[in-house]
């Protein structure tokens, strides 16, 4: 059998609520770092020369 | 490519050179999005950087049919999305590759000095289903509304708001009990390490 959860003391509920919103706060900057690692890369030449190139088919017979 | 040799102008009458500039200074700043929302579909880096290229060659094509002015961000994000997916439908062996080779890529980091917390999360993300996975990436670090996600995806507002949820909701048990696949950790270590990361990143706020 499962024993009721105590929720005796406000004070208790108050600061597990506390932490479960910092947890997701700590999740949501992870997430941002974790997606800004990328953004932050030098971006490979190849990207640009497919502009480049995009300038010439356009200039070009296409 | 050294040799660029200028032409006489397009036949395009409604299309100006000046047109396809503003289009080009507009998307350039978007690269390392793409790139980033890429890997985060594809996993391995270097198909990744496959498909953001094949998404910047598509948009490019159809640069006469973007609004100037209108969201270029959700509209690139969402043809390297579809390009993802219609690779995808035509060879589904192959996307169950690449679906294990981004698992195997999300472990691993490049950067051997990065914070564990890091190495946890991508194995956490790993594990949502991609649709969750995708909602969260745009809507919690690609900084996408949801109403924007929700036209990226192709889906309700309520069905990205609900998927958001929910990949929360798992993440935080996948990292909290240590659910992850990483021998020798023990539960909540994930979370334990995520949080204290999270304390220091504030005090230096």
């Amino acid at each position: 059998m499962i024993e009721p959860m105590p929720s005796q003391d406000p004070r208790k509920a108050a600061a597990a609520l506390d932490e479960a919103r910092l947890r997701q706060q700590a999740i949501g900057v992870r997430l941002r770092q974790l997606f800004d690692e990328v953004v932050n890369e030098d971006v490979p030449d190849e990207f640009l020369e497919i502009l480049k190139r995009g300038d010439e088919r356009a200039a070009g017979s296409e | 490519m050294d040799d660029v040799s200028e032409q006489s102008p397009a036949p395009r009458p409604p299309r100006t050179a000046a047109d396809d500039e503003a289009f080009k200074k507009e998307l350039v700043p978007l690269i390392p999005h793409l790139r980033a929302f890429a890997r985060t579909l594809c996993g391995d880096p270097a198909s990744a950087d496959d498909l953001a290229q094949d998404a910047m060659m598509k948009a490019w094509d159809a640069r006469a049919s973007f609004q100037m002015g209108t969201n270029m961000k959700a509209w690139t994000f969402m043809i390297l999305r579809n390009q993802f997916y219609s690779e995808k439908r035509r060879s589904w062996r192959q996307s169950q590759l690449d679906q294990e080779a981004a698992e195997r890529t999300l472990v691993a980091v490049d950067d051997p000095e990065a914070p564990v917390a890091l190495d946890e999360l991508r194995q956490g993300l790993a594990m949502l289903p991609p649709e969750q996975r995708e909602a969260l990436i745009l809507v919690g670090a690609g900084g996408f509304a949801y109403e924007e996600a929700a036209e990226i995806c192709d889906c309700a507002v309520g069905t990205v708001k609900s998927r958001v949820s929910r990949a929360r909701r798992a993440l935080h048990a996948i990292l909290d009990d240590g659910a992850y696949d990483r021998d020798g950790r023990s539960a909540g270590d994930a979370m334990q390490s995520i949080l204290a990361d999270a304390e220091r990143l504030s005090t230096v706020r």
